[in-house]
């Protein structure tokens, strides 16, 4: 069975082409062009065409299905009109699967599942990323915030960053907003 | 009766032609009516149609040929939609690019501004490049079942160029129009605003015609919702219908700056106001070198009755879907299609508006009779075998 992956994010893409491997469909292009999308399609015949649901591509396909006549008609898209929980968990994770004639739907549901796990765990990897991304900005500003305070008030790194620490906790903010303050101060009284 | 809601979920494209929705929600009309309306931006008509069938979203701003197609189990899986309301009518136009504008004027018998001179000066470009062994010319639209691809194949086809033989016609999302015009991936396209304005800009494209210079009245884009929504809300669709209405007609007497700098929002169309601008006032740049042309019927938002949904309308864009092949002729399809557009509804939210006049106005062709769909096709030379 060949499987096509329509991905502009190459992480995502080979993420599900480690899953879809491991599940036992050896069979997996990706194709990451958007500008040869017909193209490459026409040429590699698939069965099956995973595409991500923030791809403005997704109309060309659908284009494909209804004037080719080189390309077979999908049966389905998703598994199943009446599979409203599958349907929704996958539009929910962001993924679009286009079915090619004669194939069985049992197989069709376990590449969905699979896609649609790999998918989730794609964009908690994103999450984390973001956040790993803004405690260390974080970190910079408090451990600015607290060189300021050093400087101005000629305190140890210790009471500075305790100064810090009881005025967050007196007006009810973080650290890193009274940090934020600190160095807008700053700059203000430059 | 289920219980009614007032949060509503409606999905749209950032187009121009969404402009009522976006009044309606950031000038509070839709709030008056005691609706919390999220409007939610979405990248492909594909992801419109989905999230609207599997009821991810409650309405949306939808092709008007796709909620036929969709109640009809056309090219996807079927789903009964109703379209209450008439987002927009009109609106598109097509471009070419400075070559094939060149090529076309060299073959001209007539004026440029006759649909009918120009697609056949288009025939003959065909055929000189088929004479030359040239590759066929290539043109984007929007997506299969879209006025554009009908505006398109009708136009070409009235010269003489089968659309399906002749020429190469590609889905392109709007955003990628003017950059595949630009580096020559396309020879000409059909598009709604800005797009073709945002090519003349760049000087890539020539605008050839205005959508309303070849029907008079198209139905763009719908309001479209499930049919099983619209029966249990009928209040929440009522209600909706009327914000749409305030906002249609503050769209019509507000200042158009002040409404092309609202849609210019990045999160409604993002685009200059200045190009959005031009848009709603029907006043186009159509050259490079600045030449322009105007048509106050250009977009038709609220004005002339555009709002109330003409099921003679849905019957015509099936008849289309038929004669290229995209569905099957019979009675059965063409009462689906007709029962999509819903005047109904409308009329119990709003009063009563009526059109005068043809309800399609082609510029040519035989005058569409819903009545004897055999007929009106088989008057037409080039279409697909049924």
């Amino acid at each position: 069975m060949k499987i096509v992956i329509v991905d502009e994010s190459p992480v995502r893409a080979a993420i599900l082409e480690d899953g879809l491997r491991e599940a036992g469909f050896t069979n997996v292009e990706r194709i990451g062009e958007m500008r040869s999308l017909l193209a490459r399609i026409y040429a590699i015949d698939p069965d099956v065409i995973l595409i991500d649901l923030e791809n403005p591509s997704r109309d060309i396909l659908e284009q494909m299905f209804q004037v080719s006549r080189a390309v077979r008609r999908p049966v389905a898209m998703f598994v199943d009109q009446s599979d409203a929980a599958s349907i929704q968990a996958s539009v929910d994770a962001g993924v679009s699967a286009y079915i090619v004639d004669g194939l069985k739907k049992e197989r069709i549901k376990s590449i969905l599942d699979l896609c649609v796990s790999r998918f989730n765990a794609f964009s908690r990897l994103q999450d984390e990323l973001a956040r790993a991304k803004s405690e260390i900005e974080e970190r910079k500003t408090i451990d600015r915030a607290k060189g300021l305070l050093m400087k101005a008030k000629n305190l140890s790194e210790e009471d500075a960053y305790r100064l810090m620490r009881s005025t967050a906790m007196r007006e009810k903010k973080k650290i890193f907003e009274i940090a934020q303050a600190i160095i807008t101060a700053s700059e203000l009284f430059k | 009766m289920t219980a009614e809601r007032e949060h509503l979920r409606i999905g749209f494209i950032p187009l121009a032609d969404a402009a009522s929705l976006f009044v309606a929600v950031d000038k509070g009309f839709a709030a008056q009516e005691g609706l919390d309306v999220e409007l939610v931006q979405e990248v492909s008509w594909s992801n419109v149609r989905d999230k609207l069938n599997i009821g991810m979203f409650d309405a949306a701003h939808l092709l008007a040929p796709v909620a036929v197609a969709s109640s009809l189990g056309v090219g996807h899986v079927k789903t009964p939609i109703v379209a209450p309301y008439n987002l927009a009518m009109n609106g598109n136009a097509i471009t070419v690019s400075p070559t094939l504008h060149a090529a076309m004027n060299a073959r001209l018998d007539g004026d440029a501004l006759d649909p009918l001179a120009t697609a056949r000066a288009l025939a003959r470009v065909v055929a000189d490049r088929k004479a030359a062994q040239a590759e066929p010319l290539t043109f984007g639209m929007t997506f299969p079942f879209s006025g554009h691809n009908y505006q398109l194949r009708y136009w070409m086809a009235a010269g003489g160029v089968d659309p399906d033989e002749d020429v190469r016609l590609v889905v392109l999302p709007p955003p990628y129009m003017v950059g595949s015009l630009a580096q020559g991936h396309v020879d000409g396209f059909c598009v709604g605003a800005p797009w073709n304005s945002v090519a003349v800009d760049l000087g890539v494209g020539h605008i050839l015609h205005f959508s309303v210079e070849l029907f008079s009245r198209c139905a763009e884009k719908s309001l479209a919702m499930r049919e099983s929504f619209a029966l249990e809300h009928p209040n929440v669709v009522a209600a909706l219908l009327r914000a749409l209405h305030r906002a249609a007609r503050f769209i019509g007497e507000a200042d158009p700056h002040e409404i092309a700098a609202l849609l210019a929002r990045p999160d409604r169309v993002g685009v200059g106001a200045d190009v959005i601008l031009r848009t709603l006032q029907g006043r186009l740049k159509i050259a490079p070198d600045g030449a322009t042309r105007e048509n106050a019927r250009y977009l038709l938002l609220g004005q002339e009755g555009a709002e109330r949904p003409d099921p003679t309308q849905a019957a015509w864009l099936y008849a289309q879907m038929a004669r290229w092949g995209q569905a099957p002729v019979s009675t059965a399809l063409l009462d689906a299609a007709k029962a999509v557009f819903r005047p109904d509804l409308f009329d119990a939210a709003l009063p009563a508006t009526t059109r005068s006049g043809d309800a399609i106005g082609a510029f040519c062709g035989p005058k569409f009779d819903e009545r004897d769909l055999d007929a009106y096709l088989a008057a037409f030379p080039i279409r697909r075998a049924p």
